[in-house]
């Protein structure tokens, strides 16, 4: 006799007891703290704050440890913590122009003022294994200059004062919020530039990398790259002025691009902005790249079907716990569809031996 | 679980999905857009539901949920305790205790009545999503009531095929008006669409919930010479011997033996209460069916 299978509820219970023991692996190996992932998985920290939309270095180090660093994971943990909380409102803009940069480089200008900073970069490390690391990760203080007082300008506004690029009026108006209103097309830079920077760095890189091989090319320049710590700043309605609430750091990217031109606008340069959470510049560069080419329709630029200037394609799919999340769900059952299917294809086949066989006896 | 307010939302966020049930409730089968939350389970595990039940949830409702038909599988289980935690409702596996029933795949067997909700899971919100792609223009076509398209598809499947080669996620007019999508159903339970209760149909990822009030005219599409059919596997439970259930098929053995039964099981169970047997639950009584 057959009996249903039962203990749905104890599965998931064992299920959830053996992931804890994956988790902490081999207990011979001493715990690794979130302090630990924290300092020293700090560009992890990084991509979980930026994609999680959450700027905490410690909850995003507790996702990473109890995610077993599976990253989409955490910041998916991130995610689900973040909607639950309160909002008091919202910081004035940021003005990264006051950054204080650990890193600003410019691809554009041997020099400008302000100079160019290589900061904490991989860019120049030969990419050999460390052994030493394995036994000794202990490293000396590095030399140490004095801080800069002056605000670093940026780059920009030197070609800004030439009229050689596209200008970018402010705008007065509160931008929309990805997460609290449903994402509506066409949608505004504002709102694109939201859902980019909180997009899936993977599939930002691989849309960028694709207009830089042809599929919508805008010809990017890095005109400034610069990472560093911006104060944050808010407005308390009781004071009627805005006090600093906080300190972040953040990667902000703004590329210059080749215009020739169009029906609508003189021959200039154009820009593509990105700006992230934390010190992530890959996506960062990403992210200016993607918003260049998403704005083909208020420069008047031709259309050319490339999936970079989709916005619809691009918007609906850069968000990773969303797509991870629908794409996973396929492993759940899905029988009652599949019986379905299983019903009209026997059909179809019997329908179809049926027709054959008739017109054989047809033939004869 | 005290750190979350009940049903885990909170009633700022409740308020703005009550008002798109409302909405989508005024407006039968129309998609209405919603700010969709994250919640703690992953898109495309039944997010959308989540949400709506936990909007029209009050304390004093008894919840029922299910996937694929049966209360015991893993998500169903899953979504009810993140219920049990969160809103400390009751639970119950009978659908005719239930007072909100969250479903995925399936509409139980048992008719629902008046006093009841139906919130189903929906992947996919948009009938016509794999015959356009993109959003802004099939968002068009509802406006224009342009289902052409899905005509000539449905045309071409006949043509092709001799049948309409949809088994499931069958699409469906509401009320004269909009084309919609019931959700993975198969397309057995199309026919149970016009109902007494509430259906309320929640889709997380993509940010829509749309409605069936009660007694609203559910037509699924076809044509004059091909009418719509809703089928099941030609065979009765094996365990209660029901004949009109809507039947899983298992694979018994290493022969490929096959066997059916209901996917509702809690119909089944209370058929077999009732002293109802199939086939296979009597081996030793082999004329029992």
């Amino acid at each position: 006799m057959y009996v249903a299978v039962k203990g749905g509820e104890r599965a998931i219970d064992n299920a959830h007891a053996w992931l804890a023991e994956e988790r902490r692996g081999d207990r011979a190996v001493p715990e690794l703290t979130v302090a630990q992932i924290r300092e020293q998985m700090s560009l992890a920290v990084n991509r979980v704050m930026a994609e999680g939309s959450l700027y905490d270095p410690d909850l995003a180090a507790l996702a990473i440890k109890q995610a077993r660093g599976d990253l989409i994971e955490a910041i998916f943990l991130i995610r689900a913590y973040r909607t639950t909380l309160p909002r008091f409102g919202g910081s004035a803009p940021l003005d990264t122009g006051a950054m204080a940069c650990d890193r600003r480089v410019s691809a554009t200008f041997k020099d400008a003022p302000g100079g160019q900073v290589l900061g904490p970069t991989f860019d120049y490390t030969h990419r050999l294994l460390d052994f030493k690391l394995a036994a000794d990760g202990e490293v000396s203080a590095p030399a140490e200059a004095e801080a800069r007082q002056e605000a670093t300008p940026h780059i920009m506004s030197f070609l800004d004062r030439e009229g050689l690029i596209q200008p970018e009026p402010e705008g007065a108006d509160t931008p929309p919020d990805l997460t609290r209103s449903p994402l509506e097309l066409p949608a505004e830079r504002a709102l694109r530039l939201q859902a980019l920077t909180r997009g899936d760095e993977g599939f930002i890189l691989g849309m960028a990398y694709s207009t830089q091989r042809g599929y919508a090319r805008s010809h990017a320049f890095v005109a400034e790259l610069r990472i560093g710590t911006v104060p944050v700043e808010m407005e308390i309605p009781e004071l009627g002025f805005s006090v600093e609430i906080g300190e972040i750091t953040v990667t902000e990217c703004e590329t210059v691009n080749q215009f020739r031109g169009s029906r609508t606008e003189p021959p200039q340069f154009t820009r593509g902005y990105g700006l992230v959470f934390g010190m992530t510049e890959r996506k960062a560069i990403s992210m200016a790249l993607v918003d260049r080419a998403l704005r083909w329709k208020e420069l008047g630029e031709d259309d050319v079907g490339a999936p970079a200037q989709d916005e619809e394609f691009v918007l609906y799919h850069s968000d990773n716990i969303q797509a991870t999340g629908f794409l996973e769900h396929i492993k759940l059952p899905h029988y009652v569809d599949f019986q379905s299917e299983l019903e009209l294809i026997r059909k179809l086949r019997r329908e179809a031996a049926a027709a054959s066989s008739a017109s054989g006896e047809a033939a004869e | 679980m005290n750190e979350y307010n009940f049903a885990y939302l909170d009633e700022q966020t409740k308020r703005m999905i009550r008002r798109a049930i409302l909405k989508a409730l005024a407006i039968p089968g129309y998609q209405v857009p919603f700010a969709s939350r994250e919640m703690p389970m992953p898109y495309g595990w039944g997010t959308g539901g989540v949400q709506v039940s936990a909007a029209v949830l009050v304390p004093e409702d008894t919840l029922k949920v299910i996937d694929q038909g049966a209360d015991d599988t893993t998500n169903a289980v899953s979504i009810r305790r993140f219920f049990e935690r969160t809103a400390g409702v009751a639970v119950t596996e009978a659908t005719a205790e239930a007072s909100v029933i969250q479903t995925r795949h399936r509409i139980p067997e048992a008719p629902l009545r008046a006093d009841q909700i139906l919130v189903y899971q929906v992947p996919i919100p948009e009938p016509l999503r794999f015959l356009e792609p993109s959003e802004v223009e099939t968002r068009k076509m509802h406006a224009l009531e342009d289902y052409g398209l899905m005509h000539v598809k449905l045309y071409e499947d006949i043509s092709r095929h001799g049948a309409i080669s949809t088994s499931y996620a069958y699409p469906v007019k509401v009320e004269g008006r909009y084309v919609m999508d019931p959700s993975p159903i198969p397309k057995f339970d199309n026919p149970k669409l016009e109902m007494a209760a509430i259906q309320l149909f929640g889709a997380g990822r993509e940010q829509r919930i749309y409605a069936i009030p009660p007694h609203t005219r559910v037509v699924s599409l076809d044509f004059e010479d091909h009418p719509f059919e809703a089928s099941k596997a030609d065979h009765a439970c094996g365990l209660c011997g029901a004949t009109d259930s809507y039947l899983d098929e298992l694979i018994v053995d290493d022969e490929g033996g096959r066997m059916f039964l209901c996917s509702d099981t809690d119909y089944c169970a209370g058929r077999r209460r009732a002293g109802h047997a199939g086939a296979e639950a009597a081996p030793f009584e082999e004329d029992a069916a």
